[in-house]
């Protein structure tokens, strides 16, 4: 009996649903965490694995050696690599392709490189664009193989931060 | 005002001949509509923001800010986008009644403003029936959504259009009865008087002794605006959107500026019939009174209905829809018998003459 009158009277003074408009008067004076995504970033670990690049010396020259080991360790047989004698008798590449679909970002390529040539950017948002080796890309754009060109060139952008977030990240290796 | 209108008839009368007393009736009823209209339309239009907002902020969200500084821009927009859409007319459905289903739905939310009183003397027009002009122009709205889905000749806009018709045919009889309250303690069915009646103060208005019948009155309108948590008619999960499937474009964009002139109608109708109308809510209070005599009573009316309509946004955030049985019950199992109880509890309190309402 007492039971039935405490729930009458609660179910119609609406206490519940009084509670639930509470809970959402709440969160409206709540101060708002949502992240503006092109304009305002998230922090990224310097460990991060994202868009890979090939890198080059100070003096201009490039690092890759065509050693392959990246080809040999790559879990996903993402990466082709063709090499010649140069005329200065050093072997470098003729063709360094990754293709990006393979490619699982486990950066066994960057960990497996005697000379820290190929490693892996904090670049997550790249698109692909055109056919899959991106003849008819755009400035700048390329298809979901990239190519040595391409790679180096990221690389030569990225020069800066790359060697920041290696140094960072150095400690702990 | 009126003097002044006079004066400038006859000046115009002087210089075009046809121009006399009757043109210049129709003209100023119709300076009067446009001046209702149109800002009726732009508050609309905001307060499809204000939904998007409040509810995205609700929801831990920051709603709409790409479109002009913080998203401002983000129901002209809109407008446009509608506008500019193609309207699509189904295979074999009745273009006519198809096209005249927005139209009878948009046409009697903006008929019944014409009696609302804004403040005192500030009206459309001064009806003695007005409230019953409201209930009855009010429940015209329901054949636009039961024509849309009849004349869309598809299975879910008729669905939606069916229980359209069963839940206001079902609460009109509850906010009916819950109004009758009103209408027994101020004496009449004219708005003005009404409103007139809850002269005095915060205290005086009819909220107090008919406390449970506004709830039931503020319920009653979600439903019969078909709005969360009792939009079963265009339920996305069941039947997709209901009456509007298959209308695109500006068709739809009629039926959604009715669907929410409907709302702030509603809106307005609580703070007219429970909550004083233009009335400020420090009358009687001695120092507060002549503090805030200066306010025009239009704004305590708008500060009130956005109160209202805020309160609508509030709701739609936060309770999950009703099952249809559920609605059903609410209304004829709770709502019907308890405004019905409520009528006679009123009436012995008109009688015995009790507190300041009677």
């Amino acid at each position: 009996m007492i039971n039935n009158i405490k729930k009458l009277v609660k179910d119609f003074s609406l206490s519940e649903l009084r509670g639930g408009m509470k809970i959402t008067a709440k969160e409206l004076i709540n101060k708002k965490i949502t992240v503006q995504f092109p304009e305002e970033r998230t922090p990224i670990s310097p460990r991060f694995r994202g868009l890979h690049a090939l890198r080059r010396y100070p003096n201009g020259e490039e690092r890759c050696i065509a050693c392959k080991l990246c080809e040999a360790v790559c879990p996903a047989n993402a990466i082709t690599i063709e090499s010649e004698m140069r005329d200065d008798g050093t072997r470098r590449t003729t063709q360094y392709d990754i293709d990006l679909f393979k490619c699982i970002f486990c950066g066994f390529c960057e960990e497996a490189c005697p000379v820290d040539a190929i490693v892996e950017t904090q670049i997550f948002d790249y698109a692909f664009v055109g056919s899959r080796d991106g003849n008819d890309n755009l400035q700048g754009q390329f298809g979901s193989v990239i190519t040595k060109e391409q790679l180096l060139d990221v690389g030569n952008k990225n020069e800066k931060t790359i060697n920041q977030t290696k140094l960072e990240d150095s400690k702990y290796r | 005002m009126m003097d002044l209108w006079l004066s400038f008839v006859e000046l115009v009368h002087e210089l075009i001949p046809w121009f006399d007393g009757s043109v210049a009736v129709v003209l100023i009823i119709l300076i009067k509509a446009v001046a209702l209209v149109m800002p009726l339309m732009l508050v609309v239009a905001y307060f499809t923001y204000a939904e998007r907002k409040v509810i995205g902020y609700m929801q831990l969200r920051i709603g709409p800010n790409r479109v002009g500084p913080k998203g401002w821009l983000q129901p002209i927009a809109d407008a446009l986008k509608l506008m500019t859409k193609e309207i699509i007319f189904p295979t074999k459905a009745n273009i006519y009644l198809f096209l005249l289903a927005p139209i009878l739905a948009i046409a009697p939310a903006i008929a019944v403003w014409a009696v609302i009183p804004f403040d005192e003397g500030i009206y459309v027009t001064n009806l003695d029936i007005s409230l019953l002009y409201v209930l009855a122009i009010g429940s015209i709205g329901v054949y636009g959504i039961i024509l849309a889905g009849w004349a869309s000749n598809s299975k879910y806009p008729l669905l939606g259009a069916l229980r359209s018709a069963s839940l206001l045919v079902s609460y009109e009889i509850v906010i009916g009865f819950a109004l009758v309250t009103v209408v027994m303690i101020a004496g009449s069915v004219n708005l003005n008087t009404i409103v007139e009646a809850q002269k005095g103060s915060i205290l005086h208005w009819y909220w107090v002794p008919l406390f449970p019948m506004m709830i039931i009155f503020f319920i009653s309108a979600l439903v019969e605006t078909n709005r969360a948590p009792f939009d079963v008619v265009e339920g996305e999960s069941e039947i997709v959107g209901g009456t509007h499937v298959e209308y695109s474009g500006m068709t739809f964009a009629v039926f959604f500026l009715a669907e929410y002139a409907n709302m702030i109608l509603m809106a307005v109708l609580a703070v007219v019939m429970f909550f004083g109308g233009w009335h400020s809510p420090f009358e009687g209070i001695p120092v507060m009174e002549s503090a805030f005599a200066w306010v025009p009573g239009i704004i305590w009316l708008l500060a009130k209905t956005s109160f209202f309509m805020f309160l609508y946004l509030w709701i739609r955030a936060t309770f999950p829809r009703f099952r249809y049985d559920q609605i059903m019950r609410l209304s004829w199992k709770v709502f019907l018998p308890w405004t019905i109880a409520w009528i006679f509890v009123v009436a012995l309190m008109t009688q015995l003459k009790i507190g300041p309402w009677f």
